[in-house]
């Protein structure tokens, strides 16, 4: 691991390792080289830069702090918790870094239609953001499960004037919503440009999609440069396809002195089968036109995947997480619902911000972690996103399991986990 | 990419066994025929139909069989074959499954070609090397994986080569430039067009398209193309067998047995769905070089 320099990759190919590629059905391999050979032509063009650079300042709003959590880290005890505040960029997540870009370059390819899939709905309400900045049709593909668990925004999405498509097939939910993009991709190749909103997908996708949220961690290690002297001992980033952690990690990934630690979704719990580990409790597999960690039976079929948190419930994960992984780079650990659902409530009481329940998964690994660090050293987590969306969850879980509670007639319930 | 023997022709000149789908096309080719390759969810309608189902193929004039693995996440696919795999999933079908109705369907038809067609996770955690072995032993005589474009099937390209399997590609609408020629320089068994850029069962068929594409796919090689995507009756089955050499129907042959109650049902509608096309594909034959009853080529047994 200590020679490889990590900012060397992907291959032309678009391999990291034995991981990513691109496993897609022969009629997307043309306008994949064509996507390729546009980026490739953009991402070092000097007025692409600069309008990408200047959308990512005056509409996003960056660039976005880094806030020291003191109280919620003099709670928990142990190293001092820095929060990268992607949650105060327009629209409420990390999601809008690579929207942006990758909207702009469809507007540079000339293409007049964009389509997305999504889970939580962040990335669908940052891409229905931009179309609607740019003029664009907008189509998102969401699975019927996660329309009901996350109506807000679904509406925010239709406000902007995009259409949602409702996805039934399968588990009806993000991975579903993926195979669906596909194919309207497949079907519209012509005049459709696809916004995927993670670092998955075939090549060029998990190189793109991670170039425009490293704006992430460049900021972060700059930052803490400048007002800490130092970087941090450890980053910390939840990780469902993983991009808000590959956008704070790249930047530090030669770093060798940083730790890093991806927080997955270990749903009811890594042995209950039900959560969504794909780096924890799967294995090497092709998905969605990479080779990555799947989690799959032993027939090779995709598994249903649970988290309380749409936007991690997904079987696959990119594949520069899996070398990360592999190469022992990074290491990743699950948080099950519960542990998530109680650093919802701690950060929220403690410094007044309300994570998504994504990101509350990547706080509740750095409690745990931060806990056995010394008060000096510091721990920097990537805030992915704001959690307004995911209010009525949270009171709709809580209900249950005060009901349940109840129904029980005991107080053995859960009042020790808050 | 290593350089590929021949393989036809290798192994006709040493005299060893000669893949069924290089046969099937020599044998049709020699007639003037156009081959007919239903495509069926393996487990669909119901898990005991799939082998007599393939018999009633056959029956109807089938010439080759691709026999779908299901796969919980088919990316390529329309609602028909989604519906169709999970099914057949919800069944308990798996790979291991497929190829044991392979060697079943064997027993009995030791001449008619099977290709499987899925995707490539099912494949990767059985182990290639360990599938690869076992669809050769099983009497599989071709795999066409939706995910594994070129680009990415050298490793699985050369175990086929070693077991006497073809890979097939997919030839698509969108496929240009000097990727056509590696296309058809790699191609085995039979390059497949993909009519239209779309999912199975979905868009409207451009015959005129579809020839100038197909001609031009003929022009860069030997092998055979067959065109799947669109093809739903006698008439785009004739249409289209005009301008290939291999006609495919999948989605709504599927569409067609989903109601069976019972295997035999679904063996005899599957036989009486596919005959008005091989009639079709037939009529434009010149009588006197008609021969009635589809004459196979004698066959090696496979198991």
């Amino acid at each position: 691991m200590s020679d490889i320099d990590f900012h060397a990759w992907p291959d032309a190919d678009g391999r990291f390792g034995d991981y990513g590629g691109r496993f897609v059905a022969e009629t997307l391999m043309a306008p994949l080289a064509e996507l390729t050979q546009a980026y490739a032509r953009l991402r070092d063009d000097p007025q692409f830069r600069a309008e990408l650079d200047r959308d990512l300042a005056d509409y996003v709003g960056r660039p976005s702090p880094i806030y020291h959590a003191r109280r919620l880290s003099a709670e928990n005890g142990g190293a001092q918790i820095l929060l990268k505040r992607e949650d105060l960029n327009h629209t409420g997540a990390h999601k809008i870094n690579n929207t942006v870009g990758q909207a702009l370059l469809a507007r540079h390819m000339g293409k007049r239609r964009i389509i997305a899939e999504t889970g939580a709905g962040q990335h669908g309400v940052a891409t229905a953001t931009m179309a609607a900045r740019l003029g664009m049709e907008c189509v998102v593909y969401m699975g019927a499960t996660d329309i009901e668990r996350q109506k807000i925004n679904v509406y925010r999405m239709q406000l902007l004037g995009a259409t949602v498509v409702p996805v039934s097939a399968g588990s009806a939910t993000l991975k579903d919503a993926l195979n669906e993009a596909l194919r309207d991709w497949v079907t519209n190749v012509a005049d459709t440009f696809y916004i995927i909103g993670t670092v998955a997908g075939p090549h060029p996708y998990p190189m793109m999609v991670r170039d425009f949220n490293a704006v992430i961690g460049r900021e972060a290690r700059a930052q803490m440069l400048a007002s800490h002297g130092a970087l941090p001992d450890a980053l910390v980033a939840c990780v469902g396809g993983g991009s808000n952690a590959m956008g704070l990690f790249h930047a530090f990934l030669n770093d060798r002195e940083v730790a890093i630690y991806g927080a997955e979704a270990a749903g009811h719990g890594l042995a209950s089968g039900e959560h969504a580990a794909s780096l924890s409790a799967g294995r090497p597999g092709v998905l969605h036109g990479n080779r990555t960690y799947v989690l799959c039976d032993d027939a090779g079929q995709i598994t249903p995947t649970h988290s309380i948190s749409a936007g991690l419930d997904y079987p696959g994960v990119g594949p520069e997480h899996a070398w990360l992984k592999d190469s022992g780079r990074a290491r990743y650990l699950g948080v099950d619902d519960d542990e998530a659902l109680a650093a919802f409530h701690r950060l929220t009481r403690t410094e007044g911000i309300l994570p998504a329940l994504e990101s509350s998964h990547a706080v509740a690994l750095a409690l745990r972690l931060a806990r056995d660090m010394d008060p000096d050293q510091r721990l920097l987590v990537c805030l992915s996103g704001r959690g307004d969306k995911d209010v009525h969850t949270v009171a709709a879980h809580e209900q249950t399991h005060e009901q349940a509670a109840a129904a029980a007639g005991s107080d053995d319930g859960l009042d020790g986990k808050y | 990419m290593a350089s590929h023997p021949e393989n036809t022709e290798a192994a006709s000149a040493s005299g060893t066994t000669v893949n069924r789908i290089d046969r099937c096309f020599q044998h049709l080719r020699a007639r003037g025929r156009k081959a007919l390759m239903p495509f069926l969810t393996a487990g669909h309608p119901l898990a005991e139909a799939t082998v007599p189902v393939m018999h009633g193929l056959v029956a109807g004039g089938a010439d080759l069989i691709e026999l779908g693995v299901p796969f919980s996440d088919p990316m390529a696919d329309g609602p028909v074959i989604q519906k169709a795999s999970e099914l057949a999933i919800g069944r308990g079908v798996t790979l291991a499954t497929v190829l044991d109705y392979v060697r079943r369907f064997r027993v009995d038809d030791p001449v008619t070609p099977v290709v499987l067609m899925g995707y490539l996770n099912p494949v990767e955690i059985m182990g290639r090397q360990r599938f690869v072995e076992q669809a050769a032993q099983s009497g599989v005589d071709g795999l066409l994986l939706v995910d594994a474009p070129l680009e990415e099937s050298a490793p699985l390209q050369a175990l086929c080569g070693e077991h006497g399997l073809h890979q097939i590609l997919l030839a698509a609408p969108t496929t240009t430039g000097e990727r056509r020629q590696r296309l058809a320089d790699q191609a085995r068994g039979f390059l497949y067009y993909v009519a239209y850029a779309g999912v199975t069962g979905g868009g409207a068929l451009d015959v005129a398209e579809v020839a100038t594409q197909v001609a031009h796919w003929q022009a860069l090689g030997p092998t055979p193309v067959a065109v799947g995507f669109g093809v739903k009756d006698a008439a785009s089955a004739q249409a289209i067998g005009r301008v290939a050499d291999a006609v495919i129907v999948g989605s709504a042959l599927i569409e067609h047995l989903a109601g069976c109650a019972d295997a035999d049902t679904a063996a005899v509608d599957a036989r009486d769905f596919l005959r008005p096309l091989r009639a079709a594909l037939d009529a434009d034959i010149a009588l006197e070089d008609r021969s009635g009853v589809p004459e196979k080529p004698a066959g090696n047994d496979g198991s």
